[in-house]
């Protein structure tokens, strides 16, 4: 009777007895993701989701993440398979209007130049010597869209999947406090100051529902390994669009979307493990992530002064900043900075348009290294 | 491949190719307008 006392007393004991340091940095960390997201509201939808799958599987003998572990069964299914993010993707398409786009089609160009960080940012991380495919996953921070993040480093590097997602929704959320001091050292005040003209053209309801599948078809034959992306955004805007599956965008946009971005959240959490994340490489990740952000902001708004001078002094560079993913974030950052220099310039609309690009243009940026990575023979067919 | 051949080439073909295909992209929505383009009864109508 005593022994058998004993023994369940140790019970009892054994997950203190296992609790290391790197334990403890680890639940700091998770507590600290929890305090950004419910506190300072950064991105609360996924971070307090994060935080507290990193705290789960910080638990030590918990398991959760072992061969029967609870969340491993989440990752195994959803991550581990690409299907969570892809779930979330028909969610943002059923919720994006891409009107602002579509009146004017020529800034969507500006949602190219806001994703080449990504691949200046490629090559940072293999100078600072991270492999091919980590280097990939690192790089794709610079999409500045959480779920294309975690459908890259999922499918390449799914050992760093928690430290590129916690530096892609950390930047994301940081966008007004990174672009800014950006865009006032690469313009100049007259820049600042240029007031856009209206540009304002009505589109017709069939040119908006033939815009997704179009998209679908033409990107996804130029760039065929992107097509799970182009086409999951693209069926959620088709739904929306055509207003004749009510009940089903409404699901794609609420109950999965939310369902999913639960799961996914805790998934995340459940990578940073404290052997897995407590690394040099992290901080490496997170560095290299901020400067692919800050990457994007510069080439953009270098692209806006290009489109200034070739249009005569017509495009206020500033709009360059939003062609990035980052919606409608971005574009509310570039009106706030361009009414402080001139109270008659209203720089939210072609903003919107430029940041809608970026949204397009984070999947096929995406799509298109994929893509390119099979041409390569890097990653199969 | 080597580490800087495999950069460089992703690099340049990354960017060229993200520019080409929203190029085009603008191109179709061009069309697309051309093709369809707003008109006010329509769109009261709808």
């Amino acid at each position: 009777m005593e022994s058998a006392l004993v023994s369940g007393l140790q019970g009892l004991v054994l997950g203190i007895l296992n609790l290391t340091p790197d334990h403890v940095i680890m639940l700091l960390i998770a507590s600290a993701l929890l305090y950004l997201g419910i506190k300072k509201g950064y991105e609360p939808l996924l971070l307090v989701p994060i935080g507290f799958g990193a705290i789960l599987v910080n638990i030590p003998l918990a398991e959760m993440m072992g061969k029967e572990g609870f969340l491993r069964f989440f990752y195994d299914v959803g991550v581990l398979t690409e299907v969570f993010p892809l779930l979330i993707f028909i969610g943002i398409g059923a919720m994006t209007d891409f009107q602002p786009l579509l009146e004017n089609p020529k800034i969507i160009l500006l949602g190219a130049a806001g994703q080449f960080g990504i691949f200046l940012t490629l090559l940072l991380a293999l100078a600072v010597g991270f492999d091919k495919l980590d280097a990939v996953a690192v790089a794709i921070i610079g999409a500045c869209d959480g779920p294309t993040a975690i459908y890259v480093s999922s499918k390449f590097a799914p050992h760093m999947l928690g430290a590129v997602s916690v530096a892609a929704y950390s930047y994301m959320s940081l966008v007004p406090l990174i672009q800014p001091p950006i865009m006032r050292a690469l313009t100049t005040e007259k820049e600042r100051m240029i007031v856009m003209g209206a540009i304002r053209q009505p589109v017709s309801k069939t040119t908006k529902i033939l815009f997704p599948i179009a998209v679908t078809i033409f990107a996804s034959i130029l760039a065929p390994k992107g097509a799970p992306l182009i086409g999951t955004v693209m069926l959620g805007n088709l739904m929306k669009e055509s207003g004749v599956v009510d009940r089903l965008k409404s699901a794609s946009e609420n109950e999965i979307a939310n369902i999913v971005t639960l799961l996914l959240g805790l998934c995340i959490g459940a990578t940073m493990e404290a052997d897995k994340f407590l690394r040099g490489q992290t901080l490496l990740v997170l560095a290299l992530g901020f400067i692919a952000i800050s990457l994007d902001t510069a080439v953009g708004v270098l692209f806006g002064k290009v489109m200034c001078l070739l249009t005569g002094g017509k495009i206020n560079p500033l709009i360059g900043a939003a062609g990035i993913s980052a919606f409608p974030m971005s574009a509310r950052v570039v009106q706030v900075e361009g009414q402080k220099y001139n109270k008659k310039s209203y720089l939210l609309m072609p903003a919107m348009s430029a940041n809608a690009g970026g949204q397009i243009g984070s999947v096929i940026a995406a799509a298109v290294m994929l893509s390119v990575l099979q041409g390569m023979g890097i990653v199969g067919g | 491949m080597d580490t800087w051949t495999f950069g460089w080439t992703l690099a340049v073909i990354g960017m060229t190719g993200t520019m080409l295909v929203l190029w085009i992209l603008s191109l179709l929505i061009l069309l697309l307008k051309k093709i369809f383009p707003y008109q006010e009864s329509t769109a009261k109508k709808g």
